[in-house]
């Protein structure tokens, strides 16, 4: 647009007094500068573009496409309508893995923010350990989540595993954390808080940003440790808080590695594991072992739907409680 | 005040709270030096030295049972066949059998290898197409810019599961299903959230620069990859760490994509070692654990050596997936 505004001015210009046409050249060649950059910009960018016509524009298209289809890869997609859509509100197994991840992740959310909360209020106390205790958290999350699940099979086992074990000390008799249907999400969900060390230290981060003023002005005001928690440190930390809170929901909900590896391919015929059929797990059933693709796609359509309402309402109770500095409060 | 102490040997550990310290004029009237030593992170509230041990209490037990799992896993892996379910820390029967067995048992070799070619080819492609399309996003201006950084953004939030199976297809129709190509190729395509964070990274380097080596007659690619990259190093290490612990753990594109034992990556590896020794096969377990053992050293060699970039990249734009 600014380029138009220049080339009208330079012709005017030029009409008007009949100079050379001076203005309008460099003009001209200031559009040419600007082109060449366009194009240098594109060939920067160019991985990306392509990338994203290939694999997320296309499959985005397609996948709409196949969730309207019967499709096995081996014969042509047949079109089918909604059919598949429909048979969503149908299958049982589609609203138990739907139940399954609701509860696995409303319950496992909450926790996994007061475990790293928690923990990261200890390590900005810790003064110079602090590094040390923060290295010991984050290391869960290295590990390979395949190798998470197999130890969720062996510290929970309900015979000798070590959880059990250690509730005995306690006199409690431990469930079937692997094979009772009622253990087997807490089971998960235990084990996944072994993985908080990203959120502890986006936390941490949060909390060494917070003004000591704040603080000290609070204490002269006579403002207790949870007066200050309450009225300083959550407020001013509710943007990571609502930053972990997004993004392990959206985790949560696609939940699959862990539970996967220990109740699912096929050595593990024996489980009864409806337990522990998440959504995604059940879709990549549907896809990859049944070969059903187009059901699978409408599942993925309807997963979609679902992180983007749950995603919205997030973002809209955030409107009310997280604070963004320099915002005024309300 | 930062400038009276003395430097210390530099620990990455005390560099964060360093800043806010040294915003915040000193409360007593103490030497600097004592001051420092003596409070640190933990100067922010009362700096009660019970408080202080109370703290430390209760954090060197929850690091026992942060750090409990990887013990008993290493532990376990050292046990005989009969003795890996007896929760003793220190094995009765101390053995390296199960280590030398391991690489009978299952091409674990094999996968470290497979592993080891994905990862270093995903994260080095990656790294450096995600640079390249950052660099577009930060340095030139030009019309539609930021509409394409919201798609770009746009993109990030996008669920892999809807973009699973049509990907999964053109892989299949270019008969590439079965290799190793689909496990890290498509980073040769950049990617959203490496794009997002090297381009915040970019915005903070001084622009004269590169004009100026643009008058001194340097290309574009010139400015861009002899003098941004270099500049551009400590975000390039996040992205590379962060690239390297997602390809090395990723399991859901290696059952997607890998059929034949000879092809797995470690993680597809373990879980057919699952499959075939755990509950519902032959219950060697001790095969099992020692393999776990084997594939996640590596990530923890990675954090150690990357420690500074994997706290700074978490720090500041929380960890893909």
């Amino acid at each position: 647009m600014a380029d138009t505004a220049v080339k009208a001015g330079g012709g005017s210009a030029g009409a008007g007094i009949s100079s050379t046409a001076d203005p309008s050249a460099r003009a001209r060649a200031h559009r040419r500068a600007a082109r060449r950059n366009t194009g240098s910009a594109l060939l920067f960018l160019s991985p990306w573009i392509i990338g994203f016509c290939v694999f997320t524009a296309w499959p985005l298209i397609y996948s709409a496409y196949l969730s309207l289809t019967d499709y096995d890869v081996i014969n042509d997609p047949e079109f089918v309508g909604f059919e598949n859509y429909a048979q969503l509100f149908q299958d049982p197994k589609v609203l138990l893995a739907l139940q399954n991840t609701a509860f696995f992740t409303f319950i496992q959310v909450p926790l996994y923010v007061i475990v790293s909360l928690a923990l990261a209020l200890l390590l900005q106390r810790a003064g110079r350990s602090a590094g040390f205790f923060r290295t010991i958290f984050f290391l869960p999350k290295m590990t390979p989540p395949v190798a998470i699940g197999i130890l969720f099979l062996l510290l929970f086992n309900g015979q000798n595993g070590l959880i059990n074990t250690v509730l005995g000390w306690f006199g409690i008799n431990g469930p079937a954390w692997t094979t009772d249907p009622a253990w087997v999400k807490p089971g998960l969900i235990m084990m996944s808080l072994w993985t908080v060390g990203a959120s502890v230290i986006i936390l941490l981060a949060a909390l060494q940003n917070v003004p000591e003023e704040l603080y000290e002005s609070a204490r002269i005001d006579g403002a207790g440790f949870w007066r200050q928690s309450f009225s300083i440190t959550i407020p001013m930390i509710s943007p990571a808080l609502f930053f972990i809170i997004v993004v392990n929901t959206i985790a949560g909900l696609q939940t699959f590695d862990e539970a996967y590896t220990a109740f699912f391919g096929s050595g593990n015929t024996t489980y009864s594991n409806d337990a522990a059929l998440f959504y995604v797990i059940y879709l990549f059933q549907q896809a990859f072992e049944f070969l059903n693709m187009g059901y699978a796609s409408a599942m993925a359509w309807l997963l979609f739907g679902v992180i983007m309402i749950v995603t919205a309402i997030q973002l809209i109770v955030s409107r009310r409680l997280v604070y963004y500095e320099g915002e005024t409060p309300r | 005040m930062t400038q009276i102490v003395p430097p210390r040997p530099a620990e990455p550990d005390d560099a964060k709270p360093q800043p806010a310290e040294a915003l915040v004029a000193p409360p007593r009237a103490a030497t600097p030096g004592e001051d420092r030593i003596g409070t640190g992170a933990g100067a922010r509230r009362k700096p009660g030295r019970g408080r202080r041990i109370f703290v430390v209490i209760a954090l060197a037990l929850l690091a026992v049972i942060f750090a409990y799992p990887f013990i008993w896993l290493v532990s376990a892996s050292f046990k005989p066949r009969g003795e890996v379910f007896d929760n003793a820390l220190i094995p009765k029967t101390f053995t390296l059998d199960n280590y030398v067995q391991v690489w009978a048992e299952a091409p674990v070799g094999l996968w470290l290898i497979n592993t080891l070619i994905v990862t270093v080819l995903a994260a080095t492609t990656v790294t450096i197409t995600s640079a390249m399309v950052a660099w577009g996003f930060s340095y030139f201006r030009f019309r539609g810019r930021s509409a394409l950084f919201a798609l770009v953004l746009a993109s990030m939030m996008l669920p892999g599961a809807v973009t699973m199976i049509p990907t999964f297809l053109i892989w299949n129709a270019m008969g590439f299903v079965g290799t190793l190509v689909p496990m890290w190729a498509q980073n040769l395509f950049a990617s959203a959230f490496y794009v997002f964070l090297l381009r915040q990274f970019m915005l903070g380097l001084p622009r004269d620069l590169f004009d100026a080596a643009r008058v001194d007659g340097a290309t574009q690619w010139g400015v861009f990859w002899r003098i941004a990259l270099p500049l551009t190093r400590p975000a390039l290490a996040v992205v590379l760490v962060f690239e390297v612990q997602a390809v090395w753990t990723d399991l859901m594109r290696a059952l997607i994509y890998l059929r034949d034992s000879s092809t797995f990556t470690i993680p597809r590896g373990l879980k057919s070692m699952v499959d075939a020794f755990g509950f519902g096969g032959e219950w060697h377990w001790e095969i099992i654990v020692t393999a776990s053992v084997i594939a996640t050293i590596p990530m923890i060699i990675v954090f150690f050596v990357g420690q500074k970039q994997i706290i700074q990249g978490v720090a500041t734009s929380g960890m893909k997936g």
